[in-house]
């Protein structure tokens, strides 16, 4: 398994977590992703993308440097991001049950190695 | 200083492992000694750091000093450490009522009267917060502790308030790190500095101009429902933003030595702020 399976699969693992992806923060684009069937990668690339540029260039404008993690709280379920080097975002999407602070400290780590 | 405090100080320096400091806490947070009280509360709890009394008093005397969120941590680690205390669970209630839960401040405050049914102020508590959960926000009931005074009602934009004045009430919600901002990018209320010390309230405003709707748009296309928050962290800051109402936003920027959880604890109170000020009824 390569190093970029074993992180998606790693953070895959943590209750409530029903898929994880890297994508390119810049396009939108998947570049890995292990998702639980019916489950669109390309959909939440695409979307988590858009919001984190907006959100990226809020904080550039606070004085601030690049969001070392995101988290879009639905009333169902959460959007979770980490950005890393290289214009690389780790994302999850977990339920509403998700153990998110696991799921937040198994991606900030997974996110590291990657570098 | 009064009799009791008199011999309650003297009782605790001739024994300071002793549990004199409760009642000399309590003593003096009664009296409005809060800094007093604070100290021996500290100084009790690093005796006994696993002692639910203790954590149940520090969250008393932190609440009338009005540091609420101070006061749930204080009340979570009695409740930690005594799942029945009572007056934590009530404590914790009130600050949900005060952040705009209704559902959760009722929860804590049923837990608690079930733990206490002869308590009666928590009784009396749990019937102002239904009540309150029925009635026009504005109307906001009493405390339901003896503990907090509530905070004043910020004047709405149709009010004779100025249009300067802070909108958000909570102490730890000064104006300054919380911004209302409408759909089109343009401030509200509130101000934000940068960490260099400049106002970048205007410019990131604009920047924000659509988050909403694209949080929307991305939670509704991923199933997951109406977006209720996004937390944000940065090495200089963490953000919270959560939509007041479905036009505009509204962004608390704290320090990232803050716990996210508490972050997103104030953010909700000055969210409720904000819609008493924009004369939204919940």
């Amino acid at each position: 398994m390569s190093p970029t399976n074993a992180v998606l699969e790693r953070v895959t693992r943590v209750p409530g977590v029903r898929g994880s992806l890297l994508i390119s923060a810049t396009d939108g684009l998947v570049v890995a992703e292990r998702l639980m069937d019916g489950i669109d990668g390309r959909a939440i690339a695409a979307l988590a993308a858009s919001l984190i540029q907006r959100l990226v260039r809020a904080t550039a404008g606070a004085g601030m440097r690049i969001p070392t993690f995101v988290h879009l709280r639905g009333h169902t379920g959460s959007v979770l991001a980490a950005p890393g080097r290289n214009d690389l975002v780790l994302v999850a999407l977990a339920g509403a049950d998700a153990n998110l602070g696991l799921a937040r400290v198994e991606m900030l780590d997974a996110v590291g190695r990657l570098a | 200083m009064t009799d009791d405090i008199r011999a309650l100080t003297a009782r605790l320096a001739d024994e300071p492992s002793s549990l004199a400091f409760l009642e000399l806490g309590e003593a003096l947070r009664r009296r409005g000694q809060l800094e007093a009280a604070y100290k021996v509360a500290r100084g009790g709890l690093s005796r006994y750091p696993g002692l639910a009394d203790a954590h149940d008093l520090l969250g008393r005397i932190l609440g009338d000093q009005g540091d609420l969120a101070g006061a749930f941590d204080a009340w979570a680690d009695a409740l930690r450490f005594d799942p029945m205390r009572s007056g934590a669970l009530k404590g914790i209630g009130f600050l949900y009522f005060r952040a705009g839960n209704i559902e959760a401040a009722l929860e804590h405050l049923q837990r608690a009267a079930d733990i206490d049914p002869a308590d009666e102020s928590i009784a009396q508590a749990l019937a102002r917060v239904r009540a309150a959960s029925r009635a026009i926000p504005s109307k906001e009931p009493e405390p339901a502790t003896d503990t907090i005074a509530p905070a004043p009602v910020a004047a709405g934009p149709g009010g004779d308030g100025d249009a300067a004045a802070p909108i958000f009430s909570a102490p730890e919600n000064g104006d300054q790190g919380v911004m209302l901002v409408d759909g089109n990018g343009l401030r509200l209320s509130g101000s934000l500095l940068s960490p260099a010390n400049e106002d970048v309230g205007d410019r990131v405003a604009a920047e924000l101009a659509g988050v909403s709707k694209e949080a929307s748009r991305t939670a509704k296309l991923l199933g997951l429902g109406a977006w209720v928050a996004i937390a944000v962290e940065s090495p200089e800051g963490n953000l919270f933003l959560v939509p007041p109402t479905p036009q505009t936003l509204l962004l608390t920027v704290r320090d990232p030595s803050l716990p996210m959880a508490r972050l997103g604890l104030i953010a909700e109170r000055a969210a409720r702020d904000a819609r008493a000020w924009l004369g939204v009824q919940e």
